[in-house]
């Protein structure tokens, strides 16, 4: 158990760089020379980096808005490819929460929030007094925040120094890390998701470009719950 | 409805960051009080998850910003080679990201 406040600082630290950081600092890469070549400002690809906090979200912002969809159904998508924060904020605040904690200070917090910061917090709390889980959060985070925007920056930046291949190449890393990020997921409900949803936002796209993700979220994602209900004994064996 | 380019892309981000903000809010008023192993909640996952297959689908395979001029069986090979390094070293991100990227790079550099 660790209990004391610098070998939580340590550990956080210790945690943050490495993976989570590396991984940050080149997938926001990609994020930022998506948005150069998209031919939109920087300030839009921190201000997305540090106001959305989740590359889904920031890629449909991205692309939506390039593909000329309409304000209100960029930001609905937008909204939709982020509502997974709710079931992780919901499962993780009461692990870091002890008594001295403040909730307006857990609205605050809460911006930070990314998976990087949520599995290394289900990782580690169990190991970590309760009154110093907030301390690891908030160290850990951080580093994957400032990472993010390095990347975010040095992406946008650096795309036009790059020659025209490595370029392309960080922008494909973007889907790229998503897919190998996802295929790793664990449960059968989210794979099933994934893999209704794969050809359904193809087929959504050609049809209505404008609303392909909404009509791939209510379709494919309503069709997996169902599936995934139907067979809750299959999920249990595997 | 909206004047200005600029104004409309510091509204149309301002209002992603707005709304993307609403439901980590959300959670934390709902932290204390709502199970996360509900049905909703499963629901909202699984949209979530399909919402993310069809983006990552539709980027690999229909891109529409600058990868559109990449030939597409650059990207599936870069695809491919990336999930294929993924399964084959043991689940690992960084490797497996890094082949893909490698790949594709080389692909269009070459070819």
């Amino acid at each position: 158990m660790f209990s004391e406040y610098r070998e939580v600082t340590r550990l956080a630290v210790k945690d943050a760089i490495g993976f989570p950081a590396i991984t940050l600092l080149a997938s926001m890469t990609g994020f930022g020379s998506l948005v150069h070549e998209s031919g939109l400002p920087l300030t839009m690809a921190m201000a997305a980096t540090a106001g959305i906090w989740g590359l889904p979200g920031q890629l449909t912002l991205v692309e939506m808005h390039v593909a000329g969809a309409s304000a209100f159904f960029v930001i609905l998508a937008v909204a939709l490819a982020n509502a997974r924060f709710l079931p992780m904020v919901v499962s993780f605040m009461p692990l870091m929460r002890s008594r001295a904690t403040r909730t307006g200070w857990m609205f605050l917090l809460v911006q930070m929030l990314s998976i990087n910061s949520w599995a290394a917090g289900l990782r580690r709390f169990p190991q970590i007094a309760p009154e110093l889980r907030q301390r690891y959060y908030i160290v850990f985070a951080s580093i994957c925040m400032v990472a993010g925007l390095i990347g975010t920056m040095v992406g946008f930046v650096g795309v036009g120094l790059m020659p025209r291949s490595i370029a392309l190449g960080l922008i494909f890393m973007n889907p790229l890390f998503f897919a190998v990020l996802l295929a790793g997921v664990h449960s059968r409900t989210a794979s099933v998701a994934l893999l209704v949803g794969a050809p359904m936002g193809m087929l959504f796209h050609l049809i209505a470009p404008d609303l392909d993700l909404l009509l791939t979220g209510a379709f494919g994602g309503t069709l997996a719950f169902w599936i995934s209900r139907r067979r809750p004994e299959s999920e249990a064996a595997s | 409805m909206i004047d200005s380019p600029t104004t409309g892309l510091i509204l149309l981000t301002l209002g992603a960051i707005g709304v993307t903000y609403l439901w980590r809010g959300m959670g934390v008023l709902f932290a204390s009080r709502v199970s996360s192993d509900g049905a909703v909640f499963q629901w909202i996952t699984c949209v979530s998850y399909a919402m993310l297959g069809g983006l990552i689908a539709r980027m690999i395979f229909l891109p529409i910003g600058p990868l559109a001029q990449t030939p597409l069986i650059f990207r599936t090979m870069g695809f491919i080679a990336g999930l294929a390094v993924f399964f084959l070293l043991g689940r690992r991100i960084l490797p497996a990201v890094f082949m893909g990227v490698a790949t594709f790079i080389m692909l269009i550099s070459y070819f």
